[in-house]
């Protein structure tokens, strides 16, 4: 952005993984990650913004989201990260933070837990961020027809939705293959209609 | 920073101590930008505490993330993007922006796709 020094042209990229808590998203992660995946946490303040200096008292209400994150080194000089959305929606002022930017994301679902996403997948059609619904199919189970859960998720028939198994480094990889393919195609049909 | 006799009941106070209180970066910088140690940096002789001493060695081999910064210097997000910059400020480091996607509307569709084809096939190499 600013840096006088930045002449190269390293750079970085980011897909984020959302879906409720203890669908697999960390796991997700760490099956595809080249290091463990790592938390970070940021604090929020009762204020928010503009807390400085003397202002800064410590009887503020403060509340520390977690987000876990691994890194996939696509090339030298440019890495890929994948964030976990931490685990409940509430804190929605993380989540701007993670999605601006980001390539798109993917919904990790649990068909036991559908209504976990909605909130996640009204949030994504809001900010227009491009998505794939990836059902986590726990211990191998393909319970449900993929068209009921789309049915159930009200998801246009656009949006890619897929089995996936969190565990399996194969298996993530195809999902995180399918998402790029798909915000590659959407960028290719704008281009077309602009021209 | 002159807090009083108590011990702060807040998670807030000291996490932040290590920035002398300060919670606004110079440089806003994204989550997942790349940092590098600059030869100056490298240098050793302008840094200015422990923490910048960390974060020289932590980014003077393969670039690391601001998220991985705070990560492995187990501090807050906040608390490593105002380290960070301050640094990036004193030519310590080289922050280097993430390729951005999602609402840019303004921003050049060729090098983002470019990327993205790039991204698609060092996926495919996994």
């Amino acid at each position: 952005m600013n840096s006088p020094a930045d002449t190269s042209r390293v750079t970085s990229a980011k897909i984020v993984i959302a879906g409720g808590f203890g669908v697999g998203k960390t796991t997700l992660v760490g099956s595809v990650s080249e290091i463990t995946p790592l938390t970070t946490e940021a604090i929020m303040t009762s204020a928010s913004e503009g807390v400085d200096d003397n202002n800064l008292v410590p009887d503020k209400a403060t509340t520390t989201v977690a987000m876990d994150f691994g890194r996939i080194t696509i090339d030298q000089d440019l890495i890929l990260y994948l964030f976990g959305t931490p685990g409940q929606t509430r804190f929605w002022f993380m989540w701007d933070e993670l999605v601006r930017g980001a390539i798109g994301a993917i919904v990790l679902v649990d068909t036991r837990r559908l209504a976990d996403c909605f909130s996640v997948i009204d949030f994504f059609e809001h900010r227009k961020l491009p998505y794939l619904v990836a059902v986590n199919c726990f211990d191998g189970k393909q319970l449900h027809d993929l068209q009921d859960i789309r049915d159930a998720l009200q998801v246009s028939q656009d949006v890619p939705l897929m089995y996936t198994d969190a565990r399996n480094r194969e298996s993530t990889k195809q999902v995180l293959i399918k998402l790029v393919e798909y915000v590659l195609s959407m960028r290719r049909t704008r281009t077309v209609g602009v021209g | 920073m002159v807090l009083g006799g108590d011990e702060p009941t807040g998670s807030l106070v000291r996490p932040y101590a290590v920035t002398r209180g300060r919670t606004r970066p110079q440089l806003e910088i994204a989550l997942e930008a790349l940092v590098e140690t600059t030869a100056r940096g490298r240098s050793g002789q302008f840094l200015g505490g422990r923490e910048q001493k960390v974060i020289v060695d932590l980014c003077g081999g393969r670039l690391q993330s601001l998220a991985e910064i705070a990560a492995r210097m187990e501090v807050p997000l906040g608390v490593a993007r105002v380290l960070v910059a301050d640094m990036a400020a004193d030519g310590l480091l080289a922050v280097h922006e993430p390729t951005g996607f999602s609402d840019d509307p303004g921003a050049d569709e060729s090098v983002g796709t470019e990327l993205l084809e790039r991204v698609l096939s060092g996926l495919r190499r996994l």
